[in-house]
């Protein structure tokens, strides 16, 4: 569906992506995986302190995106209404490749996440979620005595 | 980043030129009724101020560029969009007025109307009894 993100020279990269989704978790690939080319698309990072989910989801009311934290699985469900007039016969459409309709997405999260601190933002189409990790997994320095 | 940037050096002016930036490809919706055509883009994070629409000649051209908060030390862990330009261009038919295009742009999602020249506009053709 939104296949015409990726420029052809990107699936060409999709074997080396494919074996740097271990890191995620760890180096066996997570049981839920990551279904590409999905809306919206996702993008995951993390800092030392939090893990940070930047969802690509143009044209939303933010107050309809669902979000939700359940035993470290993230999950964004929403819907996309159609922005084309249906039932005019004086219309023509020549290209729909926008997605429409329901969506969810899930995403794994790490072990060390602190499920109740969690802040999201849309803005310019883009949801990102904030998910802070624990303190006691954020990197300390340790005084030598 | 990866292969395709490494190929030539984006310090100087003229290898920028010749070679754009890869880009993503905005998924679209192009409609047309009586009076014009309306085409949506998807533009996700991209404000206002990074968007760059041209017309020149025949040729409509989308350039967009996102702008997120990534806080510092982020590391990526998984990536469906790799690049943060958008890059679209349509060849515009001559019956639109490429003068009088409009555009919005919305939480991502851009539209741009392209009217009918005046002369284009329908008409209905009486059928003369002879």
């Amino acid at each position: 569906m939104y296949r015409s993100f990726f420029p052809r020279d990107l699936f060409a990269e999709f074997d080396r992506l494919q074996r740097d989704f271990g890191g995620f978790l760890d180096t066996s690939p997570a049981i839920r995986g990551f279904a590409r080319g999905g809306y919206p698309a996702l993008n995951v990072g993390v800092t030392p302190t939090a893990v940070e989910v930047y969802a690509f989801a143009p044209g939303l009311d933010p107050a309809t995106i669902e979000l939700n934290l359940d035993r470290g699985v993230l999950t964004l469900d929403g819907e996309r209404k159609a922005s084309l007039p249906t039932g005019d016969a004086r219309t023509t459409v020549h290209s729909t490749e926008r997605f429409v309709g329901r969506f969810r997405r899930v995403v794994s999260l790490p072990d060390d996440i602190d499920p109740g601190a969690v802040s999201a933002s849309y803005r310019d189409g883009v949801l990102r979620v904030s998910i802070p990790r624990r303190e006691a997994a954020q990197p300390r320095r340790i005084e030598v005595q | 980043m990866n292969t395709v940037t490494n190929f030539k050096d984006p310090t100087t002016p003229a290898a920028r030129s010749a070679r754009p930036e890869p880009a993503l490809v905005p998924p679209v919706d192009v409609v047309e009724d009586a009076t014009g055509i309306t085409l949506y883009a998807d533009l996700p994070g991209v404000p206002r101020d990074r968007l760059h629409l041209r017309i020149e000649g025949d040729q409509l051209g989308i350039e967009a560029e996102m702008e997120l908060a990534l806080p510092q030390g982020l590391s990526a862990q998984h990536a469906e969009l790799e690049l943060s330009r958008w890059r679209r261009a349509f060849t515009l038919s001559k019956e639109l007025d490429a003068s009088r295009v409009s555009a919005e742009l919305s939480q991502g999602v851009l539209r741009v109307r392209i009217p009918k020249a005046d002369h284009a506009q329908p008409r209905r053709i009486e059928v003369q009894v002879g």
